[in-house]
């Protein structure tokens, strides 16, 4: 039995039951596809989390940020300036308690360089209802290639745990044709 | 009762009492089943009081209900985390590791007093963390990911914690070391012992993570040090946060295989495969904790590849086998039993009445179906991108340590509370129906959390609809159903878990007595013709058919499949980056 040491002293010697040997070799080689899919999807797939980053002081980003939203602005909403980039461009958003800031008006099918970062705690960026959710730390900048394939309005909401105002803390993408 | 005066080992010799017990035969040290008890009350009492505050989460998380204001909704979950992630389920785990070593080795424990003073360390840091918790200024959530900082208090009482939690593998260690000194059995350990002896060895590993990012932490939050990088902290904490759960699935992988030896009969179909499947955990499991960083900044496409894969999914493959072998013993059993009618003829005559088969049974088949696909799928560097922080990830671990440990242990109890124990369990009829209560409760939370992360409803929010904030936005309806059934799930498992946790406590306080003169019949017999029914694989030449076991391999196989290129599609909707 399980809970009394092998029958059989020299146990690596008994033979495998063949259904075992069948399932392990299955189960392998799935293991092996799944692995290679990761990979694969680097070349045929159209979703890959970019992985430049740069060190940033927190305080250095938000200054990035504010003097990307003075030199773009269109408007404003709630207080929060709208920023529309030409398209291409660098683009910065700010992760802050509790808010996405600016509103970012971006064309459907341009390829924008997406800046990201905190300026506080870690948060958590959800875009939705499209459903994209990618870390944001204080310190580092990451930057995402990003196009948009669809247009409206996209709520950013946080879904990492930042204290009281976690649920307070939104913003907006707004995508146009 | 007998006692042994001296080992083999030199120096100090305790000399233990042993009793013998009725039913397996095995002998036991009193001190050992002093300890398991200690350890398996206290892991009840943590189950209670976080098995609560998780009712008060998912009332609140029902938007028809919306039980709790936000501070204290935030204040209990992290409690309900701490409580039941780690404290009730490490105390179990103590408790399961004396078992599995000085009991199945028919041993002394090595040095009990080590073994006290880790429950102490374990308590006093258990009640800390609650002290800091419910003080209001720790509601930081389990993961306490800097620059958010606790009270010093949570950090001081997690170290408390795990240097306990280490002194009780080390006594394990220690126990083994004895029974192999003394010769208390022959040839190589007991697959049981074997795979806690795989928990133990991860738990070093985990624990040492633990040390190396908590204590710095820790001088952080009493101003020593400046500033905790929170990459840096995320990337160790998580060889912690996650190394925990590997603990998890090794033990609970044994307890599958102690219950189906202790009720059916049942034999690994060759030790030799089994055996590489824990070995599997030992090498692959913890790199699983990369399954947290895949949404993260500054961490190369290789790095995240490698370890999210577990090594080109070796780990996972370690359990595929366990969920293959588990069941297949179980089926070869019950054939040499003589329930050999049909495909599923030793399925159907299982002791399903029994709530430690029923409840080792559903543990297996949840963690397989809910818990390890989802976390394969969660675990896919491109695929994490659609559920990262959604009530996906939470949807995912009550698939595994809920329905699956939690489920294990409670199916566990049943066997610990007449042999251990000695009482004969109160109230049969409630005790037989607990694990599908609890079991069906945990399966609808699962899949009703992970529908609505797919949905888009992010993890530890207080307010789904968005009512106070500047952006609003609104969530499909079909989210808000999901997270209804949650709660009405959840409803279900919290009577399972007030069930388990009355005849448990019932049962300790009132159940009859069985350490008297006369043997006496237990109400969930154990197997009646004990070992020599046993499945005999390997040493005869007539090999069991198993063709149960092959369906229900292959109807998880498609499902895995299926599901695994349904979240592909999912994924190549969604807007282009790279």
């Amino acid at each position: 039995m399980s809970i009394a040491p092998p029958e059989q002293r020299i146990w690596w010697r008994e033979p495998i039951h063949k259904v075992e040997l069948g399932w392990i070799v299955i189960v392998f080689f799935w293991g092996l596809f799944m692995f290679f899919f990761m990979i694969a999807w680097h070349f045929i797939g159209n979703q890959n989390l970019s992985t430049e980053t740069y060190r940033i002081q927190p305080s250095a980003y938000v200054a990035k940020v504010e003097a990307f939203a003075e030199k773009y602005q269109v408007g404003e909403e709630n207080g929060v300036p709208i920023v529309r980039p030409p398209a291409g461009e660098d683009v910065y958003l700010l992760a802050r308690k509790w808010e996405w800031w600016p509103i970012l008006e971006l064309k459907k099918g341009q390829s924008y360089r997406f800046h990201l970062s905190s300026a506080d705690w870690v948060h958590g960026f959800s875009l939705q209802p499209t459903n994209i959710n990618i870390s944001v730390h204080p310190g580092y900048e990451h930057v995402i290639n990003l196009t948009p394939t669809e247009s409206g309005e996209f709520g950013i909401i946080c879904n990492e745990y930042c204290g009281i105002g976690h649920h307070l803390m939104t913003g907006r993408i707004r995508v146009i044709d | 009762m007998s006692t042994i005066d001296a080992g083999q080992i030199g120096g100090y010799v305790r000399n233990a009492i042993f009793r013998s017990c009725r039913y397996t035969g095995l002998k036991i040290d009193t001190q050992a089943q002093l300890l398991i008890k200690v350890n398996a009350v206290a892991a009840v009492i943590f189950l209670l009081i976080g098995g609560l505050m998780g009712l008060g989460v998912a009332l609140t998380r029902w938007p028809a209900v919306h039980l709790l204001p936000a501070d204290w909704f935030y204040l209990i979950l992290t409690g309900h985390g701490l409580n039941l992630l780690i404290f009730w389920i490490i105390f179990f785990e103590m408790a399961v590791l004396y078992f599995a070593s000085a009991v199945l080795l028919n041993c002394r424990m090595a040095t009990p007093r080590i073994a006290w003073l880790g429950f102490v360390l374990m308590v006093v840091g258990a009640v800390m963390a609650n002290y800091a918790v419910l003080r209001g200024d720790s509601s930081v959530m389990f993961t306490a990911y800097p620059p958010m900082m606790a009270a010093s208090w949570f950090y001081l009482a997690l170290i408390l914690f795990v240097v306990g939690a280490l002194c009780g593998v080390c006594v394990f260690f220690g126990t083994l070391v004895i029974a192999k000194a003394e010769k208390t059995y022959e040839g190589s350990l007991p697959l049981v012992t074997f795979g806690a002896l795989t928990a133990a060895i991860i738990a070093v590993f985990t624990i040492a993570s633990g040390a190396i990012i908590l204590i710095p932490t820790y001088l952080w939050s009493v101003g020593l040090i400046a500033n905790i990088d929170p990459l840096m902290y995320k990337t160790i904490f998580w060889a912690f946060g996650h190394g925990t759960q590997q603990i998890n699935i090794a033990v609970q992988v044994s307890i599958w295989y102690l219950i189906a030896a202790l009720l059916v009969g049942a034999k690994p179909l060759s030790e030799k495969v089994s055996r590489t499947a824990f070995l599997m955990y030992i090498l692959f499991l913890q790199l699983a904790a990369a399954h947290h960083l895949l949404a993260d900044p500054g961490l190369s496409e290789e790095w995240k590849i490698v370890n999210t894969s577990y090594l080109m999914y070796l780990a996972v493959m370690g359990s595929m086998i366990h969920g293959m072998t588990v069941p297949g013993a179980i089926e070869a059993a019950q054939r040499r039993n003589g329930f050999t009618k049909g495909l599923f003829g030793w399925l159907r005559k299982a002791p399903w009445g029994n709530p430690a088969f029923s409840g080792m049974f559903l543990s297996l088949v949840l963690f397989g179906f809910i818990g390890g696909i989802s976390g394969v799928i969660l675990g896919t560097e491109q695929l994490n991108v659609l559920m990262h922080n959604t009530m996906y990830v939470p949807g995912h671990f009550h698939g595994t340590v809920v329905a699956g440990t939690t489920l294990a242990f409670m199916a566990l109890t049943y066997l610990v509370l007449p042999l251990i124990f000695e009482r004969e369990i109160i109230w049969p009829k409630l005790a037989k129906w607990q694990p599908y209560l609890f079991g069906i409760g945990v399966a609808g939370i699962s899949i009703s959390m992970m529908g609505a992360g797919t949905l888009g409803v992010p993890r530890r929010y207080w307010d789904i609809t968005l009512t106070d904030a500047a952006f609003a936005f609104e969530f499909p309806a079909a989210a808000y159903l999901m997270m209804g059934l949650n709660g009405i799930f959840a409803l279900m498992a919290a009577l399972g878990g007030g069930i388990y946790i009355a005849v448990t406590v019932g049962t300790i306080l009132a159940g009859k007595r069985l350490d008297t003169k006369e043997t006496q019949p237990l109400i969930f017999p154990l197997h009646s013709a004990g070992p020599e029914a046993a499945a005999n694989y390997g040493t005869s030449d007539e090999a069991v058919k198993l063709p149960g076991t092959i369906i229900l391999v292959s109807v998880f196989f498609i499902t895995f499949v299926l599901y695994y290129f349904v979240n592909w599609k999912y994924l190549s909707d969604l807007w282009l980056f790279s």
